[in-house]
């Protein structure tokens, strides 16, 4: 190889190795605020800010949803197996919203933990699969 | 030894060499797209949970899974533009960068088409959206670099460095979902595990994904190929094709 172009070559390297080492320590540096919610296992730990818009995340807890009959009000826990947070909410939920499935909620935590969310949204996970199957995997008691 | 790779920059060679695998690359892509698109969209299965609305799946992941790859293409012809001084390259690399924001673009609006009837939303702010979105604005960023400059030599090399840099974003995206607590759900497609999608929907979509590569292959080259004759209109072989025509 020609050592110009070999020096030329070495130049591209550093270009992709340099920028790499960067955006590594930028996003070393906001490790914490590249997650979009915080896990109720975080606002139990108290690292998440009182009375400010945030988002937390986890798994609807089977079981706690509890609908108001005469309003939009639906009350429910998320958990993430570790801590539960319980959230409040006026309005319209997504349509995959379930027990047991997975949630992302915005809104603002009041002194007594209580989460009063603004938004809901669903969540949904990397499984496909048709109806036939998963209501055969459903009856089958060991497989998960 | 590397005469082979410089006889590679020969525009006629390419010229030649393109217009014989189209010949036989377009009929592949538009049977793979057909034969894909009439499957996933009519004969696989409705999803468990969302029912019809995973369909755009097959259009959602092979632009998005192109959006990534393509940019690879791009980086490495603007590394071997920077490096050998190849015309051909540099004209790869901007016909890669005009693919690359249709498809990034088409991936942000048919992910955000899905996202509001399953998530709820039309848009988030989560890691693998945004860094997709800082992904567009690379391919634009290029587009708009070359267009900037008066002088085109000093344009393309300028290119080239952007594009190089830009490289450190892809990992980013495609690990978004695992490094960071996100909305969009982690990959569906495991090379090293089973993937998580049930088979009689997974074929479908991977007739589209093997589909939109061909796809892409065909409108990269007739993207070069176009440039080429502009920029060699003055020689004896492309007036030979002129006259022919």
């Amino acid at each position: 190889m020609h050592p110009v172009r070999k020096q030329r070559l070495l130049v591209v390297l550093f270009i992709v190795v340099a920028t790499s080492v960067a955006a590594a320590l930028v996003f070393y540096a906001l490790r914490e605020n590249m997650n979009l919610f915080y896990p109720p296992a975080d606002i139990q730990a108290g690292k998440a800010p009182i009375e400010t818009s945030i988002r937390a995340g986890g798994m609807v807890k089977e079981g706690s949803v509890v609908k108001s009959p005469d309003s939009l009000r639906v009350d429910f826990v998320i958990t993430d197996y570790q801590a539960d947070l319980q959230v409040t909410y006026t309005g319209i939920l997504p349509d995959l919203f379930d027990e047991g499935q997975g949630v992302v909620v915005s809104g603002k935590l009041d002194v007594t933990g209580l989460m009063v969310a603004s938004e809901v949204l669903a969540k949904h996970d990397e499984n496909y699969m048709p109806p036939e199957v998963a209501d055969a995997l459903k009856n089958k008691p060991e497989a998960k | 030894m590397w005469t082979w790779f410089h006889k590679l920059g020969s525009p006629k060679w390419f010229y030649d060499i393109s217009g014989k695998l189209l010949n036989f690359m377009a009929p592949v892509a538009a049977l793979l797209l057909i034969v894909g698109a009439i499957w996933g969209l009519l004969y696989a299965p409705a999803d468990f949970r969302q029912g019809n609305s995973y369909r755009i799946i097959y259009i959602h992941v092979p632009v998005s899974v192109l959006s990534l790859s393509g940019y690879y293409i791009m980086a490495i012809a603007g590394a071997i533009h920077l490096i050998w001084k190849m015309k051909l390259a540099e004209i790869a690399m901007r016909s890669a960068a005009r693919m690359g924001a249709g498809l990034t673009f088409l991936a942000l609006v048919t992910g955000s088409i899905w996202g509001k009837p399953t998530w709820g939303t039309w848009w988030v702010w989560d890691a693998r959206i945004t860094s997709e979105l800082v992904l567009l604005f690379l391919y634009l960023g290029i587009i708009a670099l070359y267009e900037a400059y008066d002088n085109k030599v000093s344009a393309s090399r300028a290119c080239a460095v952007l594009a190089l840099v830009g490289t450190v974003n892809i990992p980013i995206i495609y690990k978004s979902v695992d490094w960071w607590y996100s909305l969009h759900q982690p990959a569906t497609i495991k090379l090293t595990q089973k993937s998580s999608i049930d088979p009689s929907m997974f074929y479908p979509l991977l007739i589209m994904i093997v589909g939109f590569y061909f796809f892409y292959g065909v409108a990269l080259m007739l993207n070069m190929r176009t440039e080429v004759l502009i920029n060699e209109r003055k020689t004896r072989w492309v007036q030979d094709i002129v006259e022919r025509a």
